[in-house]
């Protein structure tokens, strides 16, 4: 399936911003299941600084702010061509090695709430008992439209007992390292069949089986991915695989428009 | 002279002089004590006057002390020395070599020398390195080698220091006070020199620039800041190689590089010799709080655009968990026998050192596995039952953080003081350069000392004291 | 060069400047006290005005006296003018630019700060005043002798002289606003044994005495006096020779960096448009206002300094 892809993210700020920097994962990333055809992206209101590709093989740009600025732009577009594998990636490849992926970080340490999910989950195999997990993940936790919590880690999200699919994604990964796997977070595009227009990248997550390789999980959907769904971003967390990471000086407050249209072509 | 069964560097047992003191000591007998004593004094007046001071952690902002200076040199025949640095040199190649492996192919772990557990568990692991390629393939260009002798010929390697070793600047201002206050005493013995070592540094750290670098690379220190407890020195660095002395406050990323605010505008850096640990380096990639750092430099760094050095995440070599592995890195690496040798360790997290640990803590030395200056550790032949007790305790609540060794009977040499001559605990650390030029060692490095009588702690932040150091030509 | 390292520079020598004349101002007081019968503690307020520091006093202290203003302007640490403290962070930003200057300056900068550290550690009784300032003095003059003596005439010195001239010229522009009414035509009654000491205590408090009577002789003239603290451009510290002073240093910097920055245009316009005329049409002008404006624009002059310079980001 080959995809169009337009997202534009703005920002404006209450006062001018003297210096800033953000650090954008927003390319897609090429591999056996997907080819990115083109793709650019564009600032308006800051620069490109340089890019580089960091340990999750994620492409990263860094962007510096103009000069008292009030608003900032990035527009990616692109076209990208993805195979249906069923949510099988195969085998790791680096840089990073296999076992950095069963770090714990600060968002996806596990607790008493994602231990106890952990062991009510079932199956034969190790891809039955992942299936198991997502399901019992999907079922636990509400999805829930709106704005994520940014700082909620996977507990307080298993807490809550809703979230959006940043949070499946976090306690799916949690429960799978606590439980012997490897695991990541991926954030992309999820072509929708019923509408173009999106207000936010989706998330979800791989886990890695001995024999298989790297599987994938959409927690919130509760399926595997398969070719309506483009990977951007790997990282052990969505802090590492955030497409925009920033911190600067001056703005004041800020609000964010986000527009995201994603097309069959 | 030598005191209670430890190897003193000066005498031997019957009274008699060692042959790299004869020189030394004909001199001293002839000198009238009480004018050394005013030497003495003299020798603090000058350091305080140069500023040479360092502030002590966790005390008031503004005080600063002087690490006291003893008038008695420690002196190194050749010979000996030779045999230290090729040891040396073997060492901080392997260190180096390692560094680059558990960056990229890990083949020490495949290999089965190191266990995966050392990597995946150790916070000194920094992932963000993961594949980066430092310019010219160095991870520690400026390395300090903790050394101490126990007997003739018979020396172990302490701690590597391998992300920001101090201390070069005593190395320097010891020899320059020496040279001002006894310059007839550098007529009589011949002594290798170390005033090249700032233009050697920067020299090295040039040479360390990023491929495609054009003219003369642009050199500046990275300092956390006058109330930095070795900021003197890195004053003193930066001053004596004729670079810029920066924070990180002067710095931003500017058309992909980093750049320092001059009076004239922004102006790119090529090598940043930095003394600010990771964690505050970059606060947009490591501690968003650190007011120290400089947002994005790890992005230059990753992308190609400078130099930082040591390398971010060279920590790990440091650790004591990883040093207990020293022997095998080293053969791993170079593929020779280990030239120098490391103290015995046992590895609390292995359940078996544990119990051995548990049950000797009174003879043992205990560290933590990620401490440094002295913090944090015990040493139980000096420590009371209590502190036993307390160590014992958090030895079982968290064994993973501790390593034992056998307490040293470090090398004695004469301090001065007002009852003459007394014996007093010392260390070494050489101060070793790498670049893709080659590794240059400094002769001699700091020798620091244990004033207090039979105290085996040199630290400064601990009632230690440093001398000069000499390397005798042949 | 850093921006920070200028700052540094800058702030380094205005604030052994301002040590000097703190310093000098005690003198002068001091002097008052003990040669005017029936001088009050009541002289020490215009004394505390002319370091720019009653106010703080005023928030300290009950009420003036000589002992509590003379500690004061010497030692107090809530006291940012004190001699103590100017000398401390002038030393502090001495550490900052350590790498900007020689071994010698470093060395008299951290001498005079150990010195004064000694010598103030307790209050200074009166017998000891003037060895203690005399002292202090001669500590930060070998840092001049030695700015002097071993840097290099580059923008390192051009800042360090910047910070110099400024501080002064704001230094004697405020002892003038102190004091303006005494120097007013319409005030005076000439030869009153009051106006010949305020006169006299305006020079010595700019270290001038020896120097006016050298040009005019014993008799104390008003107009002469503000003539020679304002225009005068042999007495380095009228406020025209600073000024003159500051435009040049800025000027030498214009060589070095190759670009006229506003500050210069700044400088050369205080200079031209204010202390380019006869004394006469200063007193026409008002001087109290004249003495205001300038203070004013010596004050601007200091902030587009620092942005010219990137002094901060």
């Amino acid at each position: 399936m080959r995809l169009t892809i337009r997202h534009t993210t703005r920002y404006s700020f209450d006062a001018p911003v003297s210096h800033g920097l953000q650090q954008l994962r927003k390319t897609p990333k090429t591999g056996q299941q997907q080819r990115v055809v083109r793709w650019r992206t564009e600032v308006e209101g800051g620069h490109k600084e340089l890019s580089f590709t960091d340990h999750h093989n994620n492409l990263v740009e860094l962007v510096s702010f103009d000069r008292d600025t009030q608003s900032l732009a990035v527009i990616s577009e692109g076209e990208v061509e993805i195979r249906d594998t069923s949510g099988v990636l195969g085998p790791h490849v680096g840089p990073a090695p296999l076992w950095l992926y069963r770090r714990g970080t600060a968002l996806t340490k596990a607790g008493s709430g994602v231990r106890g999910l952990a062991r009510t989950v079932e199956g034969e195999t190790e891809l039955d008992r992942l299936h198991s997990l997502m399901q019992v993940i999907h079922a636990a936790v509400a999805f829930e439209i709106g704005e994520p919590q940014t700082d909620w880690g996977a507990e307080e999200a298993l807490a809550a007992g809703k979230g959006v699919c940043q949070d499946h994604t976090h306690i799916f990964i949690t429960a799978a390292r606590e439980m012997g796997w490897p695991a990541r977070y991926v954030s992309g595009y999820l072509m929708l069949d019923d509408r173009v227009e999106q207000e936010a990248m989706h998330a979800w997550a791989e886990a890695h089986v001995a024999g298989l390789g790297w599987v994938g999980f959409d927690v919130a959907n509760g399926i595997a991915p398969d070719n309506r769904y483009v990977r951007v971003a790997t990282g052990l967390d969505y802090a590492e695989a955030a497409p925009v990471t920033g911190l600067r000086t001056g703005g004041a407050g800020e609000a964010l428009s986000v527009r995201i249209g994603v097309a069959q072509q | 002279m030598g005191d209670g069964g430890f190897f003193d560097e000066m005498w031997r047992d019957a009274g008699e002089v060692r042959e790299p003191y004869r020189r030394f000591n004909a001199w001293f007998e002839d000198e009238n004590p009480r004018d050394l004593l005013a030497k003495q004094r003299e020798a603090e007046d000058l350091f305080r006057l140069a500023g040479i001071t360092f502030n002590v952690y966790g005390r008031a902002e503004a005080e600063e002390r002087l690490i006291p200076f003893d008038i008695i040199p420690r002196i190194i025949a050749n010979a000996e020395w030779q045999r230290l640095s090729r040891g040396i040199e073997q060492r901080v190649r392997a260190i180096n070599a390692f560094l680059h492996d558990i960056y990229h192919r890990q083949e020490i772990v495949k290999a089965g020398r190191l266990p995966e557990g050392m990597l995946a568990r150790n916070a000194a692991f920094l992932p963000q390195m993961i594949g980066v390629k430092p310019p010219g393939g160095i991870y520690t260009h400026v390395v300090g080698i903790d050394l101490v002798r126990t007997g003739p010929g018979q020396f172990y390697v302490l701690e590597d220091n391998a992300r920001t070793p101090s201390g070069v600047s005593y190395m320097l201002e010891n020899r320059e006070t020496m040279l001002q206050m006894f310059p007839e005493l550098f007529v009589r013995n011949r002594v290798q020199p170390v005033q090249t070592y700032p233009a050697d540094l920067r020299r090295s750290l040039a040479a360390s620039a990023p491929a495609g670098t054009a003219g003369r690379p642009t050199v500046a220190v990275l300092t956390p800041g006058i109330y930095n407890s070795a900021y003197y020195e890195h004053a003193f660095l930066a001053d004596q190689m004729g670079v810029d002395l920066v924070e990180g406050h002067d710095l931003r990323v500017v058309d992909g590089r980093v750049a320092m605010r001059t009076t004239r505008g922004y102006k790119p850096i090529d090598v940043l010799y930095r003394r600010v640990d990771d964690d505050f380096l970059d606060p947009l990639n490591f501690t968003p709080e650190s007011q120290l750092g400089i947002p994005g430099i790890m992005d230059v760094y990753r992308s190609g655009g400078i130099t930082i050095a040591n390398a971010p995440g060279t920590g790990i070599a440091d650790d004591k968990a990883i040093y207990s592995y020293m022997p095998e890195i080293v053969e791993f690496y170079t593929g020779e026998r280990p030239l120098l040798e490391n103290v015995p360790t046992w590895r609390c997290s292995d359940p078996d050192a544990l119990a051995y640990v548990l049950d000797n803590l009174a003879d043992l030395v205990v560290k933590e596995v990620h401490g440094s200056g002295g913090y944090g550790m015990l040493i139980g032949p000096t420590a009371t039952k209590k502190e036993i007790a307390a160590f014992r305790r958090k030895l079982r609540a968290r064994p993973g953080h501790y390593i034992a060794q056998p307490t040293l009977a470090l090398s004695t040499v004469p301090i001065f003081s007002r009852a003459g001559l007394a014996p007093r605990h010392v260390d070494l650390r050489p101060f070793v350069l790498c670049s893709p030029e080659g590794v240059r060692i400094t002769p001699g490095g700091l020798t620091r000392v244990a004033l207090k009588k039979g105290s085996l702690v040199v630290n400064s932040s601990q009632g230690g004291g440093t001398k000069d150091t000499w390397v005798l030509e042949d | 060069m850093l921006g920070k390292t200028a700052n540094g520079l800058f702030w380094m020598y205005r604030y052994l400047e301002r040590a000097e004349n703190t310093a000098r101002l005690i003198e002068t007081g001091q002097r008052i006290a003990l040669t005017r019968s029936g001088a009050s503690d009541l002289e020490w307020r215009p004394v505390l005005q002319t370091a720019g520091v009653y106010d703080a006093y005023l928030a300290a202290h009950q009420d003036v006296t000589k002992d509590a203003a003379i500690d004061w302007l010497l030692r107090s640490k809530d006291n940012p003018s004190s001699v103590i403290h100017c000398i401390a962070a002038a030393r502090q930003n001495a550490r900052l630019v350590r790498t900007a200057l020689t071994h010698e300056v470093w060395e008299a900068t951290n001498g005079a700060h150990m010195r004064a550290q000694h010598l103030l550690a307790r209050k200074v009784g009166e017998r000891d005043l003037p060895a203690v300032l005399g002292t202090i003095r001669q500590a930060t003059s070998l840092v001049r002798g030695a700015t002097h003596g071993t840097m290099l005439r580059n923008d390192i010195y051009d800042f360090a002289r910047i910070g110099t001239f400024l501080e002064r010229a704001d230094n004697t522009a405020r002892i003038l606003d102190v004091k303006y009414y005494v120097l007013l035509p319409s005030v005076t009654s000439i030869g009153s044994s009051l106006d010949n000491v305020q006169w006299e205590t305006i020079l010595r408090s700019v270290s001038a005495r020896g120097g006016f009577r050298m040009e005019y002789g014993n008799s104390y003239e008003p107009q002469d006096i503000a003539k020679f603290l304002i225009l005068d451009r042999r007495m380095p510290r009228s406020l025209a020779f600073c000024v003159r002073k500051l435009r040049d240093n800025l000027g030498y910097l214009v060589e070095c960096y190759g670009k006229r920055p506003e500050a210069w245009h700044k400088a050369d316009h205080i200079d031209r448009a204010y202390l380019s005329h006869t004394i006469d049409t200063i007193f026409d002008y008002g001087l109290h206002e004249f003495i205001q404006r300038l203070l004013d624009l010596l004050s601007e002059l200091g902030a587009q300094i620092e942005k010219d310079y990137r002094f901060y980001e």
